[in-house]
């Protein structure tokens, strides 16, 4: 079996890193955005389902709203940047609280199946509702995020990075850090792991779970808009950027559906596995690789490891 | 409150009980009917018990007071519950526990991902009387469950049964409430932790002068800690009293407190056996 496999699958990756050091860390880091894309996508998917046991369909169509919403503001209204910003998430906090007031407070108790539907319904709605207010046109979105190469990591050691990627993952790192601080120190993200772990006990204790689902709901709009913005900045404001959420599900299937550290790493190993095979296997197998990696390995994992990669610890006392 | 324990009917020592429900009736599902009509009185400053055998409604009652049946799709759909004198039947559960009425629930439902300090502070969710208000009374569930202070860092998930009802119970009193309703409380624990857990309570009940509304199969031990108590059958209150005199009484001797021999009892009167069976199934 080893011997079957070593050179196809392992042995390429061994050569490319020897050989050609440099042209592997690029593959690697370009690998990263798309990885982050993926990650923060699927982060808005394991929040509400963790927190609601909700699976949102809608959270790529999430993305591409307050894309549209934020590109939309600046050049309808001229509105600056930093101002833009500041709306956006308001309207992003405004639609968790429609969201959880007209469509899933009437919901409750229902079928996961009717929830699924409800995110369907939600998404197509959300689509259109974006095309009627900012139109369909691709739009750019122009916040002064650097582009183009980074000069410095070309001087030093001959990388040729995006500075976007660079921002990009910066800020990733900085949203989920500060995520992680919010759900373990505060008062409501306390609330929010516990609603995570038991309903009805939450209840009991007086957390109103209407209030938490807005908050997970206001908290996955916000990390669809980050998405938005570097994924608009890279390729603009169109209808295809719903479509990460496609590749978020691999992702989750990797990572595990419960797991925020499982949507990270996940998706970083996604968005870096399908660049390489991209770049190795492509000429071999007739390219396009990378459109159908993410959906191969998710379902080898299926096969063996079905609750991911760190999927939900279940607890066992003896 | 030490005269209600010598009265024999609570309706007339307390001049308005701190929770009464009045003649309720809750269905699930809307078909299936559980409670047929049940009344009864917590006085303030008491323990007061709810027993009865598996599925004789113990639990829905609670719910039914709490307002943790819609998640059940359970409904009150006849009769009222009053807390304070204010109508509570249509407050949600936040609401309630504002109000200082929280439950525990059977089978402790502690929050197994989150530390046992962090599940105590859950319980301080409603809450707005600042950290240290909280701090303060985060030491004086430590002080009572000394055992949680030892295994404050855990994952509750982790702990004792034993611990997880002491957390629980600790998690309730962090939202200084004036009644828990505790929902069997010794399942499937050994007797001596359900006799610590329920020293506990009575101390509590004493020194920090929480009612309690305590749903128990163990009728035994719930009687001795108990002022005054309902029997539940089938939906239905089919006897209630002071506690010393429930437990001197011949019937909840036989069915509940297994004082007399069962076999005995089974060849010698079939019928009583049969009570018995289906009291316990
Ligand atoms: N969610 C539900 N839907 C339908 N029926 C229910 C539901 N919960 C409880 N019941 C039924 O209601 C009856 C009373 O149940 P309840 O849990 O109140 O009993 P209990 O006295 O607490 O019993 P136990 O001692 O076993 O906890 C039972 O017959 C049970 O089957
Ligand atoms: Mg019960």
């Amino acid at each position: 079996m080893y011997d079957a496999v070593y050179p196809f699958l392992i042995e390429p990756f061994a050569k490319m890193w020897t050989d050609m050091p440099l042209f592997f860390a690029e593959t690697v880091i370009s690998g990263v955005m798309a990885g982050v894309m993926y990650s923060l996508v699927a982060l808005g998917f394991v929040l509400i389902y963790k927190a609601s046991g909700i699976f949102n369909f809608a959270q790529g169509v999430l993305a591409l709203f307050a894309a549209l919403t934020l590109t939309g503001i600046m050049d309808n209204f001229g509105a600056p940047g930093w101002l833009a910003i500041i709306l956006t998430v308001a309207i992003m906090f405004g639609l968790a609280w429609l969201i959880q007031k007209l469509v899933f407070n009437h919901l409750i108790n229902q079928e996961p199946i009717i929830l699924f539907m409800a995110t369907l319904g939600l998404a197509y709605f959300l689509e259109g509702a974006g095309d009627i207010m900012w139109g369909s046109d691709v739009k750019v979105v122009n916040l002064g995020i650097p582009q183009g190469a980074s000069q410095w990591l070309l001087d030093g050691p001959g990388l040729y990075v995006e500075k976007l990627e660079i921002v990009a993952a910066v800020t990733a790192a900085i949203l989920v850090t500060a995520l992680t601080i919010f759900f373990q120190k505060t008062r409501i993200g306390r609330a929010l792991r516990a609603v995570a772990d038991d309903h009805q006990a939450a209840m009991s204790v007086g957390i109103s779970l209407e209030k938490i689902w807005i908050v997970v709901w206001a908290v996955a709009g916000l990390v669809a808009l980050v998405a938005g913005i570097m994924w608009g900045t890279k390729s603009g404001v169109q209808f295809s950027l719903s479509l990460i959420a496609l590749k978020a599900l691999p992702v989750l299937i990797l990572g595990g559906f419960t797991s925020v550290p499982g949507a990270i790493v996940g998706g970083l190993i996604i968005g870096v596995g399908e660049k390489i095979a991209e770049v190795y296997w492509g000429p071999a197998l007739g390219g396009a690789i990378e459109n159908w990696f993410a959906y191969m390995l998710a379902l080898a994992f299926l096969l063996f490891r079905p609750q991911g990669l760190f999927g939900e610890k279940i607890i066992e006392r003896v | 409150m030490t005269q209600t324990a010598s009265s024999p009917a609570p309706e007339t020592a307390a001049a308005s009980p701190l929770l009464k429900v009045n003649n309720i009736e809750v269905i699930y599902d809307h078909v299936i009917l559980v409670l047929k009509g049940v009344s009864l009185d917590v006085p303030e400053g008491g323990i007061t018990a709810l027993l009865g055998a598996n599925g004789a409604g113990k639990t829905t009652t609670l719910k039914a007071v709490s307002n943790l049946l819609r998640a059940e799709r359970g409904d009150v759909t006849k009769g009222s519950i009053e807390f304070k004198g204010d109508r509570i039947d249509h407050l949600s559960a936040n609401e309630l526990v504002k109000r200082g009425c929280i439950q525990v629930m059977e089978g402790r439902h502690c929050f197994e991902h989150l530390t046992i300090e962090e599940n105590l502070l859950t319980g301080a969710f409603t809450r707005r009387d600042g950290s240290s208000a909280i701090n303060h009374d985060l030491d004086m569930v430590y002080g009572y469950f000394p055992r949680l202070r030892e295994r404050r860092t855990s994952l509750a998930g982790y702990t004792s049964g034993g611990e997880q009802q002491m957390c629980a119970i600790g998690r309730a009193l962090m939202s200084r409430p004036t009644m828990i309703l505790l929902d069997e409380p010794s399942m499937g624990l050994a007797p001596q932790l359900v006799e610590e857990i329920f020293e506990i309570v009575k101390k509590l009940n004493e020194d920090e002068g929480v009612s309690f509304l305590l749903a128990e199969q163990n009728t035994n031990v719930a009687l001795r800690y108990a002022k005054y108590g309902y029997i539940l059958e089938n939906g239905r209150v089919v006897m209630d009293g002071v506690a010393a005199e429930l437990r001197e009484n011949e019937d909840v001797k036989e069915f509940y407190l297994g004082v007399a021999g069962e076999d005995r009892k089974s060849f010698r009167n079939v019928k009583a056996y049969k009570r018995r069976k289906r009291w316990l199934a």
